[in-house]
């Protein structure tokens, strides 16, 4: 069986990283993130990085941290506390610049760059402040009036007015998988898969964490092949990490660790708060991170 | 009946009237996907999902349809999924349209002008909030009503910082093309009922729960409510309601917490 082998690690993945670049994150608020590749940032040089993302504590960790330029989000929220307080300070302290799309608007651009396309329309955003606020994004008008049939009937007058969503492209998009093997092939063991198929598409580079590397003939022993929804056609590499989601939550693998998060969001309250859980849990190696979390198996 | 639901045996809490109030907000709907927001919202849609609108589809919360009435908060494994419903398809679903959200609001205003984004300037905000979420596309695609637990006027102000929700004047300006899937139908209170029932699609009180008075509501609303003449008490629920309120769709009274009983 012929299947490359992609393993890397995380330091191997950062280390391709560079300050600027578009960084693509998938996941959902607080769930299934690929965590360990956020904190491997957090502990490198890297600065002034665009975050693409449904956004949950990898935002705000970013943020807190000082290695953000601009947050591309259709929102950020930690789920059980709905509003992500580091995210909060970093945009009521103006210390990054923020796009904020419609939930849809920004699978549309992910869609779009997945595609090679430029845009795509929607009648999301019309009417609202969003256009107004955020001018970089345009409008279009159909060519085609409604009620054109594919037989050319009706074809007199223009459509209606759409918003275009333009392409968002990614220099790299980081997943977290439950499971994968070392050809980069990815499977998804939760009830969602999220955006994480068009972040991969929508990237030129795609590094997948997985909480467990298996033989691509069992994939099937974990679930159905509808859940292999990440192809290694997606992926340049994939690292095998359990845990690599805390304080997300990884079902079947874990739950959120609601605990840990509450003394995360904690830690928006003041710097010495801040600084003590920084030195308590960031500025150590994954493993020991692990280690004093106690999700690795 | 399980003990800790006794004190609930008497007279309907406000915040089951509430609950009685949002499922009335999808009455008609049929075979649509009732996607309330928040706990009394959900316990009201399943409520009217149990009893007059047995048509509709709700989710378990996270990625599925879930044809039993899952309790707030009840594990989603507890569902009987009817379908996969993952956040992609769920936006298949509202361009579609077979859809009737039901939205929270920090702020809103006379039109049904929805802001959850933010307070204060965008650009640099005073509060940064929740961001547009999926208010722009919900607004434009299908019907959508709003749910406020704290009726104030910081709440129900005279202009929102940011428009999320497109109410029914920025619809009217975009034109009947672009609007024609546009319908906000209902803002449901922890004092009123208001709908957008007049020519202008000016917010209109609807009526006010019992107990509530219509001066009450007014000075609680930070713009000019329309006000009809005579301005019914908001039903309440009936025998079989109130059963399957505190029995079947939220035996853990979640809905108590959400909208205290004055």
């Amino acid at each position: 069986m012929a299947i490359p082998d992609k393993r890397t690690t995380e330091a191997e993945v950062v280390a391709e990283l560079r300050d600027g670049m578009t960084i693509g994150i998938g996941g959902w608020g607080s769930r299934r993130k690929p965590m360990s590749l956020v904190r491997e940032i957090l502990r490198s040089d890297l600065r002034d990085l665009t975050i693409v993302t449904y956004g949950g504590p990898d935002v705000g960790l970013l943020c807190r941290s000082g290695k953000v330029k601009r947050v591309v989000s259709g929102f950020v929220s930690l789920d059980s506390i709905p509003l992500e307080p580091h995210y909060r300070a970093a945009r009521q302290n103006g210390t990054i610049e923020a796009t904020e799309l419609d939930e849809g608007m920004l699978l549309l651009g992910l869609q779009a760059a997945a595609w090679r396309l430029p845009f795509l329309p929607t009648r999301a955003g019309l009417g609202s402040d969003l256009l107004r606020l955020q001018p970089q994004f345009r409008t279009v008008r159909s060519p085609y009036p409604n009620g054109y049939g594919i037989d050319g009937t009706g074809s007199e007058g223009d459509g209606e007015e759409l918003v275009a969503v333009p392409a968002i492209h990614l220099d790299v998009a980081l997943i977290h998988m439950n499971r994968a093997d070392r050809g980069g092939n990815g499977q998804f063991l939760n009830q969602d898969l999220f955006m994480d198929d068009l972040m991969a598409m929508a990237a030129e580079r795609t590094f997948m964490s997985c909480e467990q590397l298996v033989d691509t003939a069992d994939f099937p022993k974990h679930g159905t092949f509808h859940t292999q929804r990440i192809s290694r056609l997606m992926t340049t590499g994939v690292i095998e990490r359990p845990g690599a989601a805390h304080f997300t939550e990884c079902p079947p693998d874990y739950a959120r660790d609601e605990a840990f998060q509450k003394e995360y969001a904690a830690t928006a309250k003041s710097d010495e708060a801040w600084d003590a859980f920084r030195a308590k849990y960031l500025d150590v190696t994954e493993d020991e991170y692990q280690t004093l979390v106690g999700v690795a198996r | 009946m399980s003990g800790e639901n006794d004190v609930f045996d008497g007279a309907p809490t406000r915040a089951e009237v509430c609950c009685v109030a949002v499922a009335e907000a999808f009455r008609g709907d049929g075979e649509r996907l009732c996607n309330p927001i928040g706990t009394i919202p959900m316990v009201g849609g399943r409520l009217a999902r149990e009893s007059f609108e047995p048509d509709l589809v709700m989710t378990d919360g996270v990625g599925a349809f879930a044809a039993n009435p899952l309790p707030p908060g009840a594990d989603p494994a507890l569902a009987v999924v009817e379908a996969w419903n993952p956040y992609p398809q769920m936006f298949t679903v509202l361009w579609n349209g077979k859809r009737h959200v039901m939205m929270g609001a920090t702020q809103i205003d006379r039109y049904g002008n929805q802001n959850i984004a933010c307070i204060g300037d965008w650009h640099q905000p005073r509060s940064q909030l929740l961001g547009f979420r999926g208010a722009p596309g919900n607004t434009i695609n299908h019907t959508t009503s709003y749910w406020v637990p704290n009726h104030g006027p910081k709440v129900f102000v005279e202009a929102v910082d940011v428009v999320c929700g497109v109410g029914w004047d920025r619809a009217a300006e975009l034109g009947p093309e672009a609007s024609r899937f546009h319908e906000i139908r209902r803002v449901v209170s922890n004092l009123a009922v208001m709908d957008f029932e007049t020519d202008d699609h000016r917010m209109r009180l609807r009526s006010v729960h019992p107990g509530v008075t219509v001066d009450e509501v007014v000075a609680a609303t930070g713009f000019e409510l329309v006000v009809p003449d005579d301005v019914p008490e908001t039903r309440l629920p009936t025998d079989e309601e109130l059963r399957l309120i505190r029995e079947v769709i939220d035996p853990r009274s979640l809905r108590e917490a959400e909208v205290p009983n004055p």
